[in-house]
């Protein structure tokens, strides 16, 4: 905003065309700021920083895309010189996690809920432990100190409520059926299996937490396409995934354009659901339309969810039971 | 197995030669009395409490399967008469059902359990007669269960909120209902009870070659004094359903049938915010494991697959046999089906009737001839059928491989497929290699091994050491391909309900 003003100023002084200018005060601009950047006023002992890569993280690894491919991610704010490069997951990075996300599910759902939970709850410690750092990426994403601590604390405590359900889903889900007649029946909440999951655009992490965590203590995997804008808060929350015991490929996130990976995911057969946040337009009708291929469960979230109330989030079944199946099973009683 | 008990088995088998059935023992008639009721020669619409002309102006014949008789003729609704229905349920919905307290909806759906009780007869023979199913299965399963269910349903419409454990629950609006023809009054008391317990109103379209028990079901709504559009009852074929499906006023749909339309149900209303539940087809494995009950377990095969000729969603449609009883169980097995007695739907002792239509006889036909195509052993049952209608004997295939298309499509007739397995893992990964997972039945001593295979099956209803078990309280729906949403049960009401 104030370079442009800088621009038309000169422009104006100048009296030539001001595109030309902008170059010409562009280029004055970078001098000062590499000045900056490279010292001319620091101290010999200031040292270099080692910029992080930010990956993907798939199968419990932080990986490239396959295709090769990245985009470039800035702070909002102009003090904020990091420009990184993050990659652009393909099509094909996708289906890959799908496989590895269909493969972690099996064991993941063989767990008893008792180890389910204290995985979630570990991740609630392991985000403790990183609450400055998420917080400071929330900041570098334009929310103030406070909004940004706020949400993060909000988050953490989503994880530790999804970490207690894990044992109360039979509680509260599952019955005993009176049949007429000399049968026991029961009926049991299971896992459904991969869900694919298109995280909202904000808040960046409790919208992450609250579309995958839920999820995952239903003893589902996810594959998410991170929406946000600046997927790096979101990033630093996968390397809190994978510090936290939670077995690779359990979550799987992608970066990139939904538009490439939507399609494939809501076309895969061993995709169970998808879960959508936000309003996706015609891109959210055409996922619909392709999960009937095989049928999968769909559940849409608006933006307006209570979920992505930064000040309190939301907890409940309803985000967890649309990812189950109900067993129902039959024996004849009698001697 | 080993030599020895192998021959042991050969030698046991020689000792016990098989009865001849079949055609051997005559049984004297015992047809059910059809002389107490009469049926309309012409059926309109049941739409906003009256009985309406259709504005198509069209009507078709609905026959009985069993003699290719004509019954009545059935109004043909179109997109104008589907119209007028949704605006009915709308309008009942605003003005009367969303306004009556929940201990009075209770009490018009416990007026419908008992009108039905009172009127079973009625509505098992007609059931019998239109679909062409056993009069003793109409009368003993189909109309006892669909009176369960308006009487199960109806105490929950003023306990919904126990139900949701202290969520508030509101009710969805017009529910668009499409039911098949294998259990025609069954699907509808699935499909009506809980949808107006949970405050909805309907709008339900019958199948085309069974419309006559729901019609029937009209006139004892109105019997009832239900106020007028909370249940409307609009019959035709698949385009009176797309019509209904497609209505923007609809709020929610529930469809039981076929996978394939089931599909084409989910791609049409995707993204128009509209509720869906889905109840498709199925390809159940029927496992039965070396030390399981055998006698019971071939009750258990029979009444599977042959039970309302196999025209089954969940039907043990795939048997899956451990290798080493393979042969003495098939040879029970092809003793009891030469007792069943194939015939007159109308008849108390007939065990198998007629093919609910021309085109189901023809399906079935097809892929049998597919299944002897692929190399697959048939043996059908040698009975005489009768002249007229639609007949196909109880048959069951061995040999059989996992790719033929007989163990892979749904027959949805009295066709069984059998396989075999040495382990259970392999017996797990057979039942679980299908697009469906509607069903499945075990067939063990060991209490360990049901808990175990419950759990591994990928199927939404488990039966063990018995199958075709069907309650109120029983919720009962698919896995993967075999649809979503549960029907009977607490969770069964969710399907009708917005959980806040």
């Amino acid at each position: 905003m104030a370079r442009s003003k800088v621009v038309k100023k000169v422009a104006k002084i100048a009296n030539v065309e001001p595109m030309l200018v902008r170059v010409k005060v562009a280029a004055e601009v970078d001098r000062t700021s590499d000045e900056v950047r490279h010292g001319a006023n620091k101290s010999p002992h200031e040292r270099v920083t080692v910029n992080k890569a930010y990956k993907m993280y798939v199968g419990g690894a932080f990986i490239r895309s396959e295709s090769g491919r990245s985009f470039r991610v800035k702070g909002v704010k102009s003090t904020d010189p990091e420009v990184v490069n993050i990659p652009r997951g393909s099509r094909k990075d996708v289906r890959d996690a799908v496989l590895v996300a269909k493969n972690a599910q099996v064991s993941w759902s063989s767990r008893t809920p008792y180890n389910r939970g204290q995985i979630l709850y570990r991740l609630a410690e392991m985000m403790e432990s990183r609450r400055t750092e998420l917080a400071m990426s929330l900041v570098r994403e334009g929310q103030s100190q406070a909004d940004a601590s706020r949400e993060v604390q909000v988050a953490i405590d989503i994880c530790v409520y999804y970490a207690g359900i894990c044992d109360k889903l039979s509680a509260l889900l599952a019955s005993h059926n009176p049949v007429a007649g000399p049968h026991f029946g029961f009926t049991l909440p299971e896992s459904l299996g991969v869900v694919g999951v298109v995280a909202p655009r904000t808040p960046s992490l409790l919208g992450l937490v609250s579309s995958v965590v839920p999820v995952v203590s239903g003893g589902n995997s996810v594959v998410v396409v991170v929406t946000s804008v600046d997927p790096r808060t979101a990033s630093i929350w996968t390397e809190c995934l994978a510090t936290s015991d939670l077995p690779g490929g359990v979550v799987n996130a992608l970066y990139g354009q939904l538009t490439e990976l939507l399609p494939t995911m809501a076309k895969h057969r061993e995709v169970s659901g998808l879960s959508l946040w936000g309003d996706l337009g015609d891109l959210g009708i055409a996922a619909e339309a392709d999960a009937t291929e095989s049928v999968k469960r769909v559940r849409r979230y608006a933006e307006s969810d209570r979920a992505l109330d930064r000040a309190d989030g939301a907890r409940g079944l309803g985000y967890v039971e649309p990812f189950l199946e109900y067993k129902t099973v039959w024996h004849p009683m009698g001697m | 197995m080993g030599k020895l008990s192998s021959k042991i088995e050969k030698k046991r088998d020689r000792e016990k030669p098989a009865i001849v059935f079949g055609n051997q023992w005559d049984y004297a008639p015992a047809p059910e009395a059809t002389d107490f009721f009469k049926l309309n020669k012409r059926y309109d619409l049941f739409i906003g409490g009256r009985w309406q002309k259709p504005r198509s102006k069209s009507y078709f014949t609905t026959i009985s399967p069993s003699t290719e008789a004509v019954l009545a003729e059935v109004a043909e609704a179109d997109d104008n008469d589907v119209d007028a229905a949704v605006l009915a349920a709308r309008h009942a919905y605003n003005r009367y059902w969303s306004r009556l307290t929940p201990s009075d909806r209770s009490k018009y759906l416990f007026r419908i359990a008992r009108a039905l009780q009172e009127k079973a007869r009625l509505f098992a023979v007609v059931e019998s007669l239109d679909g062409g199913k056993p009069i003793k299965e109409a009368r003993d399963v189909d109309i006892p269960l669909a009176i369960a269910h308006f009487f199960y349903h109806a105490g929950w419409a003023d306990k919904l909120e126990l139900a949701f454990h202290g969520r508030s629950v509101r009710p969805l609006g017009v529910a668009a209902q499409i039911i098949p023809w294998n259990f025609p009054l069954l699907m509808a008391a699935w499909k009506i009870a809980p949808a107006l317990a949970c405050g909805n109103t309907v709008v339900l379209k019958p199948a085309e070659t069974t419309p006559l028990t729901a019609l029937l079901l009209a006139e004892l709504i109105e019997e009832c004094d239900l106020p007028p559009g909370v249940v409307n009852i609009v019959t035709g074929a698949g385009k009176t359903g797309e019509a209904l499906v497609n209505h923007p006023d609809v709020n929610k749909v529930a469809f039981t049938g076929s996978t394939g339309i089931g599909k084409r149900i989910q791609r049409a209303i995707a993204g128009t915010g509209k509720r869906l539940t889905l109840e498709l087809g199925g390809k159940a494995a029927n496992i039965v494991f070396a030390d399981a009950p055998l006698d019971q377990a071939v009750e258990g095969i029979i009444g599977g697959i042959f039970f309302n000729q196999g025209h089954v969603c969940c039907a043990g449609s795939r048997l899956l046999v451990e290798e080493s009883i393979a042969p003495v169980l098939m040879r029970k097995l092809r003793d009891r089906m030469a007792t069943l007695r194939v015939g007159d739907p109308l008849d108390k002792n007939t065990d198998v009737g007629a093919i609910n239509s021309q085109m189901q006889l023809d399906k079935i036909r097809e892929l049998v001839a597919a299944g002897e195509k692929e190399g697959a052993e048939r043996f059908s049952v040698s009975c005489t059928l009768p002249k007229k209608g639609f007949w196909f004997p109880p048959t069951v295939f061995t040999n059989v491989s996992l790719s033929s298309r007989i163990a892979r499509e749904e027959i949805f007739g009295p066709v069984l497929s059998t396989l075999t397995f040495r382990t259970p893992d392999e017996a797990i990964e057979k039942a679980n290699n299908t697009a469906y997972g509607l069903s499945a039945g075990v067939w063990t001593d060991k209490g360990s091994k049901i808990f175990h295979m419950a759990s591994k099956l990928k199927a939404g209803v488990v039966w063990a050491n018995t199958y075709n078990k069907f309650d109120p309280t029983s919720p009962f729906g698919g896995y993967k391909e075999s649809g979503f949403g549960r029907e009977g049960g607490r969770q069964g009401l969710s399907a009708y309900l917005e959980v806040v």
